[in-house]
């Protein structure tokens, strides 16, 4: 087990243009699940194949186990990788597919079969050994890749969107199984994915990335509740975080802190008028979409989340408050988080 | 409306049988004029005793093939056949497979090297063999002249690249690949970029180098479009006669001598028509167990 490190690090393809990944800091922590969250052109894939070895960075560090790595082959890296296609070899059975590693890296033969035993036994695929992998289904493919990746026992596990190509009710089943799976060996696994709902399920902490600038690392909690900045803000949380620009600042509150005035036990409280423009009816949860009447937040589109309870009708104006603790302040300018102050709405 | 009324129209035209006939006859006319006539002409011939000007035909049964396959000629030719499309495979296989990989990635310039490298496949091949046969000359050859100013061999006893058979044999191949080699590049190179990115790139991870990643994954992986590459190059091998005919006329005393060309120089050269046809149609169920096998092994690979 290891721990991965990058100093400055930074990859530029085309020079002269921005970097795809710049002046990244990170240092993981041993066993630890991390997650690489970022909407696609982010750069969080990037990064992970410079951690892989597949790319070369155009400048910082990379340390593997408190050792640079930069000048070392992938295999030299004692990484495995599951990538986002799987990357299964075609011609080879799935028994071959799992030694495969074991060959490269000469492995004694006659630890062979042993080993990718206790692989597929622990993905539980012991039953595929002889079948090819256009033979299987999605999520038994997504098995013999991480059973081919476990196989040799490497330091670090990288992920790349390895649910990306499963369906809805599969990747469900997938993840809690890969959590599962994380727990047992405990490797340090770095996961790259563009869909918070993992991000936030499955990391011990989630790095969330644009432009491949680090825009926040820390717990799903604070990545949530705690946003470094406006695009953390609104990339998390579905429907994203409401902000209203108010003076020199911008003001964020989630939409499930939107909810009626007369609802809310909290006595500082910041109150909205709130005609409602649309009701989406999800079973469990409306959402309402609308605009802010009066004040200085007037005109203003907002989105509430509420639990069933009431009756909204379009194009009424209702009283809606947020409490004062949910509200997030942020610079205009900067977009970055500053500390709550007092501030008018009028 | 408008729709509706032209797929009615249109469904009503393949119907009729007289335009459906019109548009096929060409391509059919085309196959039995230009192929069929001549194959059957072929078959026809070769069990008679046609000749050039001979105004009758007979019927001689297997006469025609018991006489080609005793001569000395036929058999030299039968074997300088096969020696010269085996050993041209092997060589056009590596050469083009190193060349698809340099190829692979870009460079700068790349464009302008698969352009050159295309180039022997789009010329003529009549006017490169004759380039070929000054280069091999035995008195104007640059190969020679180049060995002879590094002084690899003596200036009073050149190798003569036709005359000789050993050497003769070589250049022959040696025309076969420069021909071949693109052809076979442009198609490995499309069989290479065809497998995706990330299974080179989780071998590297999984720790392969390059000779496994090439042996065990890519080459695999490419079976099939490695058999299209050595089936069109076995046929254009085993079925040319320009190259020899240019070259060598199968010379020097039938060392290079191949089954086409020795067809054309019995068959026309010599007004024996009946001989000629007679190798020819020996070629055809050669060519049709290399195609099955050839093709036997791309369908297995793309089934697995």
């Amino acid at each position: 087990m290891a721990v991965v490190e990058t100093r400055k690090l930074t990859k530029v393809f085309k020079q002269g243009e921005l970097g795809a990944v710049n002046e990244v800091d990170l240092e993981t922590r041993e066993g630890e699940f991390l997650v690489f969250l970022g909407p696609s052109g982010s750069g969080k894939t990037t990064l992970l194949r410079m951690i892989a070895g597949l790319e070369s960075p155009t400048a910082g560090e990379i340390l593997i186990g408190g050792k640079v790595v930069n000048d070392l082959t992938p295999r030299e890296r004692r990484i495995a990788m599951v990538f986002q296609s799987y990357a299964l070899y075609p011609h080879l059975t799935v028994y071959k597919n799992i030694a495969f590693p074991l060959k490269a890296q000469n492995v004694p033969k006659h630890l062979h079969k042993e080993k990718v035993e206790w692989a597929s036994s622990l993905l539980g695929i012991g039953a595929l050994l002889q079948r090819k992998p256009r033979e299987l289904s999605g999520g038994e493919r997504q098995r013999v890749a991480l059973a081919r990746a476990i196989v040799r026992e490497p330091s670090v596990f990288l992920l790349d969107e390895p649910l990306s190509n499963l369906d809805a009710k599969l990747r469900l089943s997938a993840r809690e199984e890969l959590e599962r799976f994380h727990r047992r060996v405990g490797t340090t696994t770095i996961y790259v994915t563009h869909d918070q709902v993992e991000a936030m399920a499955m990391g011990d902490r989630v790095m969330v990335l644009n432009k491949g600038v680090v825009r926040q690392l820390g717990t799903p909690k604070d990545v949530y509740d705690d946003p470094a900045d406006t695009f953390v803000a609104t990339f998390l949380g579905s429907p994203p975080m409401n902000l209203i620009e108010n003076g020199d600042l911008i003001i964020g509150f989630r939409p499930e802190h939107f909810r009626l005035a007369v609802d809310m036990k909290e006595t500082d409280k910041v109150l909205f008028k709130f005609r409602v423009d649309n009701v989406e009816y999800l079973g469990a949860e409306f959402i309402l979409a609308g605009v802010l009447v009066g004040g200085k937040a007037d005109g203003k589109k907002v989105i509430a989340r509420l639990l069933l309870g009431h009756s909204f009708e379009v194009g009424v104006t209702y009283d809606f408050a947020v409490p004062a603790r949910e509200l997030k302040f942020f610079d205009r300018t900067t977009e970055k988080k500053v500390p709550a102050r007092a501030i008018s709405w009028q | 409306m408008a729709v509706g009324t032209a797929k009615i129209k249109s469904a009503g035209a393949a119907q009729s049988p007289l335009l459906g006939l019109a548009m096929f006859s060409p391509a059919v006319l085309y196959i039995v004029l230009l192929i069929g006539a001549p194959f059957l002409l072929a078959i026809f011939y070769a069990f008679s005793d046609a000749r050039i000007g001979g105004g009758q035909l007979h019927y001689v049964g297997l006469e025609n093939f018991r006489s080609i396959v005793q001569s000395p000629s036929f058999k030299a030719a039968l074997k300088n056949s096969i020696i010269f499309t085996i050993v041209a495979q092997i060589v056009v296989l590596v050469c083009s497979n190193i060349l698809s990989i340099a190829l692979e990635k870009p460079f700068r310039g790349r464009g302008l090297v698969r352009f050159l490298i295309l180039l022997p496949w789009v010329a003529p091949v009549s006017l490169g063999t004759i380039g070929w046969k000054w280069i091999l000359d035995s008195i104007y050859s640059v190969i020679t002249w180049v060995l002879i100013w590094l002084g690899f061999v003596s200036r009073f006893s050149p190798p003569m690249w036709l005359g000789e058979e050993k050497l003769a044999m070589a250049s022959v191949i040696l025309v076969h690949c420069w021909r071949l080699i693109p052809f076979s590049t442009v198609i490995l190179l499309a069989g290479r970029t065809a497998i995706p990115k990330e299974i080179p790139e989780a071998a590297a991870i999984d720790g392969a180098g390059f000779w496994r990643t090439l042996f065990q994954i890519n080459l695999p992986m490419m079976i099939p479009i490695l058999g299209v590459a050595v089936l069109f190059g076995t046929i254009f091998t085993f079925t040319d006669m320009t190259v020899v005919y240019i070259l060598t006329n199968g010379g020097p005393y039938d060392s290079t001598q191949t089954l086409p060309n020795l067809a054309f120089s019995q068959g026309i050269q010599g007004s024996d028509l009946a001989a000629g046809a007679a190798i020819s149609v020996f070629l055809i169920p050669v060519l049709v167990i290399i195609a099955y096998f050839m093709l036997r092994v791309a369908h297995r690979a793309e089934v697995n």
